[in-house]
């Protein structure tokens, strides 16, 4: 036996690596380290390195002066401060008096609405930006079209490429987000507290605005700031939206830097560098605030059931808004995909259009090769993506949660860490680590996948944790006296137990994955062309109608991706 | 057979870290017994069960199970819980939500070393069920059963696997006070039947008495006393193991004379007391005299003679169904008696109480 050659001490230390409660621990360090820490790492000696001759690289402060001392610097930076505050309030003004009008008051109808503000989540950024394109362009948007028409305007009355309009799209996108967090704050909020309010003689308003806002306004307050900190990482509308109308904010200075020739890797790098600390910070302000927020105990974990307040006649004026949100704002974008789709050639609603309506879009994709492949991949990914992350995150969890190992918190650490890297920097630092490495791995699907699994890491800690505290520990340490080792107690106990926090946190990445751009725009050339990336292309190119039924065909995907998964988690589980 | 050397648990982390919750505990369980830790929450009875099952590392000592050495500190040896040959009945019985009845049980079988057959994984199961009453309820999920139900299916489940021997982790303590009086019989039966070496964990005295061949006593991570359940009831040595079996009158005093046969004076503040006493107390020793209060005799005129007769006042009386709680008031001291409910006293009644001298105990005071 080779074991006998090692000298004692290594001997000793064997058995311990073989027992799966330590190694299980160690491995999950190392894979962590591998995906979070070291493209960081490389990111940011990239961004010190300037290459002066082939594969000869000296250490500078150029990149930075390049990046940060420009004639651009200005405008990039105001751009960019502008389309993020904006962004947050408007989304986070929306997606409050959404959950305001619907958790809290006696609104008609407002039951219905609670999953009607969440159904934009299943339309990509992409295409959330391309419906408001059709719709608010200025040249060809149905909204101007039809308010020239209807007022005699001469001139449209709406540009969505500027900076007004960047935000608007952006932040329709974005309620919804907003929506559920204002949704959990409300529906944790003691009601004897406004009812208190109530019975010292205040009226709805005075209780609104002098109790129920003021200890909401920790909650109000991280909600914006992960909002903020969400539209400086987002490429979605910059790319689409901001790029064509020359408004340039960081995450599209990064993407040019990178689409310029030849790629300029270290100015993009320093300006990712950037990016990451502005995120990191908003991260841990948000961190912090909310440990903090819990100091008022205002809000706690427990459910309670919540006050309706009585608007009286007003409640008409919210039902009227909750209907205008769900005709424009939800409604509207599907049905000019969906029309679009049906179109040859991209026109307004009229008579005449609606005799060219046609499949010939769909047709013609059947036969589109570029298409299927990005369909393949796109599921490929969200589904291997999901997988993949919840497996790892289940692991990490339990290591965090359960095994009691010193130093385990370092893992919590590590698996939180990716939530600070915006997309594009995650993928400019992936790219600066596979040039580097030798792993041929770079423009295939796989790098792809470890982006996702990657930034995804921390919804699936969330969802796994959540459900990994609430197993009693006995019930583990029943699998063992009985008999099972390590593993199979992790997977015939501690899995299935796993399992709706496994099955929520797998929806939720796999189409946060599918619907992932950012990321793969640097990353997904050629073969690896996902279908966000080709929608993108292909409407640069200025397909505009065959965009559509991408689109639409790529909602459909992923509504099938979710029924089925529902449909097989609720049969055979994941014991098999 | 479970043995039990110089076991020592000091927990490092958590928040009870630095703890000695286990110190020097040696204690062996013969073939087929009926072995009961008994002790306050904390005392270290549950860590010492969980070193035995290998769910605790402890960090010295050696523990022995069915002959077998599962961990020893000198020579690194440490089984892992799931390659030690034990049956465990944990306090909240660790049903899986997501399993039937059936694969409850039949869990020990499909996992570890030793597979079995389809046929043989359905005999034993029935085996088990039917040893513990569930027969007929295999297609249930668990989560179905009522708690007692739960309780026996996590008995079957830890004797599907015909282990050397059980351990039992608090096992009735979620049950209502009328069923686990009835699984306090079923389980001993059980046990009688199978033989099995069992270990069982509690800080209810009367499933420690009522059930064991031998009780250990614990407190802080130490065992205290070991003895019958007769013995530990009978002949507390120390005031903490007088004071947790059961309760008990205490009067402080100082050892007047010591007498041949294992007997004493005791000087207490109401006066002399004739007493049985632990060997190692010398004349002049301060002691505690301790008396259960079922053995206080009462009398409503003084009894002619007798020893140990001392007068008080009725202090309060509560009807306790079974009998009545009444306190009587000596001139320091109020003592605790357990008295027909045929007896009719009032407030301030004055009684003369007799202590047996056989049933009080000279116990040394603590410092």
């Amino acid at each position: 036996m080779s074991t006998l050659a090692l000298p004692r001490s290594a001997r000793d230390t064997l058995p311990l690596l073989r027992d799966p409660a330590l190694l299980v621990p160690l491995v999950g360090a190392g894979v962590l380290i591998y995906l979070a820490v070291l493209p960081l790492f490389m990111l940011l000696l990239g961004s010190f390195q300037v290459e002066v001759a082939p594969r000869e690289f000296v250490y500078t402060l150029k990149n930075y002066q390049n990046a940060y001392a420009s004639e651009y610097t200005y405008s990039t930076f105001r751009n960019s401060l502008i389309f993020a505050s904006g962004s947050a309030a408007l989304s986070f003004i929306l997606g409050t008096l959404l959950a305001w009008l619907t958790e809290r008051t006696n609104t008609p109808l407002r039951a219905i609405f609670v999953p009607i503000a969440v159904v934009p989540l299943i339309l990509p950024g992409v295409l959330e930006s391309i419906a408001w394109i059709f719709l608010l362009s200025p040249k060809f948007g149905y909204l101007n079209v039809w308010l020239k028409y209807l007022f005699g305007l001469q001139s449209s009355p709406f540009n969505v490429f500027s900076l007004p309009g960047m935000i608007w799209v952006h932040s329709v996108g974005q309620v919804p987000l907003a929506f559920l967090m204002m949704v959990a704050a409300f529906k944790s909020m003691d009601p004897s507290l406004e009812e208190s309010a109530m019975m010292s003689g205040g009226n709805t308003w005075q209780t609104l605005r002098r109790v129920t806002l003021r200890l909401l306004m920790p909650t109000c307050g991280s909600v914006l700031l992960i909002l903020f900190v969400r539209t400086l990482e987002s490429f979605e509308t910059p790319a689409l939206i901001g790029i064509p109308a020359r408004i340039y904010v960081y995450t599209s200075e990064i993407y040019l830097a990178f689409n310029e020739y030849p790629p300029d890797y270290g100015r993009g790098g320093a300006l990712a560098v950037g990016l990451l600390v502005l995120s990191a910070i908003g991260v841990w302000l948000y961190t912090r605030s909310t440990k903090e927020g819990k100091k008022f105990q205002t809000v706690t974990g427990k459910a309670f059931r919540p006050r309706q307040f009585d608007l009286g006649p007003w409640r008409w004026a919210g039902f009227g808004f909750l209907m205008v949100y769900f005709v424009f704002v939800v409604l509207l974008p599907f049905l000019v995909l969906l029309w679009a789709s049906f179109l040859p050639f991209f026109a307004a609603p009229s008579w005449d259009a609606l005799q060219k309506l046609g499949l010939d879009n769909y047709r013609y994709l059947g036969g589109f090769r570029p298409f299927w492949e990005a369909m393949k991949n796109s599921v490929i990914l969200a589904t291997l993506t999901a997988t993949v992350a919840m497996v790892l995150t289940s692991l990490v969890a339990w290591i965090v949660y359960k095994s009691r190992l010193p130093g385990s918190w370092i893992l919590d650490f590590l698996a939180f860490v990716p939530i600070t890297i915006p997309g594009i920097v995650m993928g400019m630092a992936l790219i600066l680590l596979y040039v580097a490495f030798p792993i041929p791995i770079y423009g295939t699907i796989w790098v792809l996948l470890i982006a996702y699994v990657t930034r995804f890491i921390p919804y699936g800690m969330r969802s796994a944790s959540g459900s990994i505290m609430q197993i009693h520990s006995e019930l583990e340490e029943a699998a063992a006296a009985s008999g099972a080792s390590w593993w199979e107690t992790f997977r015939r106990v501690t899995l299935p137990l796993l399992r709706p926090g496994f099955a929520a946190g797998w929806i939720y990445i796999c189409i946060v994955s599918f619907r992932e751009f950012s990321t793969s725009v640097l990353l997904a050339t050629g073969e690896s062309r996902v279908l966000s990336i080709l929608l993108f292309t292909m409407f640069e190119q200025g397909q505009v109608t065959v965009v559509a039924a991408i689109g639409i065909l790529m909602i459909l995907t992923l509504l099938a991706i979710v029924g089925v998964f529902y449909k097989i988690s609720g049969r055979v589980g994941l014991q098999t | 057979m479970i043995e039990v050397k110089s076991l020592v648990k000091i927990f490092t982390d958590g928040s009870n870290a630095g703890v000695r919750a286990v110190s020097q505990v040696s204690f062996t369980v013969e073939e087929g017994r009926f072995y009961t830790l008994l002790g306050p929450s904390g005392c270290g009875k549950t860590t010492t069960l969980r070193c035995i099952a290998g769910l605790e590392r402890a960090d010295e000592g050696e523990i022995r199970v069915a002959g077998k050495k599962v961990y020893s500190a000198s020579d690194a040896t440490f089984v892992p819980a799931y390659r030690r040959p034990i049956g465990m009945v944990f306090q909240s019985y660790a049903i899986w939500p997501h399993l039937t009845v059936f694969e409850n049980v039949a869990f020990p079988l499909r996992v570890g070393k030793q597979r079995f057959s389809g046929d043989e994984v359905r005999k034993k199961v029935r085996g088990a069920l039917e040893q513990v009453e569930l027969s007929g309820l295999e297609e249930r999920m668990a989560t179905q059963l009522s708690g007692g139900q739960q309780q026996r299916l996590a008995l079957a489940r830890a004797l599907v696997r015909e282990p050397q021997v059980l351990l039992l982790d608090e096992p009735l303590s979620n049950l209502d006070a009328k069923l686990r009086e009835r699984m306090r019989v079923e389980l001993r039966e059980l046990q009688r039947r199978l033989r099995i070496t069992t270990l069982y964990v509690t800080h209810d005295q009367i499933e420690a008495l009522s059930m064991s061949n031998m009780v250990a006593v614990m407190s802080a991570g130490v065992i205290v006393q070991e003895g019958s359940p007769r013995d530990i009831y009978l002949q507390p040595k120390s005031k903490f193991v007088a004071n947790f079996i059961g309760s008990t009158n205490q009067l402080n005093g100082k050892v007047a004379q010591v007498g041949g046969d294992g007997t004493a004076v005791v000087k207490t503040d109401e006066g002399e007391i004739c007493c049985a006493m632990l060997n190692d107390i010398t004349a002049g020793a301060s002691v505690v005299v301790v008396v259960r209060p079922e053995s206080v005799v009462l009398y409503r005129q003084k009894p002619a003679q007798g020893a140990n007769i001392i007068e008080g006042k009725i202090g309060a009386a509560m009807f306790l169904g079974e009998y009545l709680d009444c306190t009587v008031e000596l001139g320091q001291n109020i003592l605790q008696t357990h008295q027909p409910h045929s007896l009719q006293v009032r407030r301030g009644d004055a009684v003369w109480v007799e202590l047996p001298a056989g049933d009080c105990m000279a116990l040394p005071a603590e410092q």
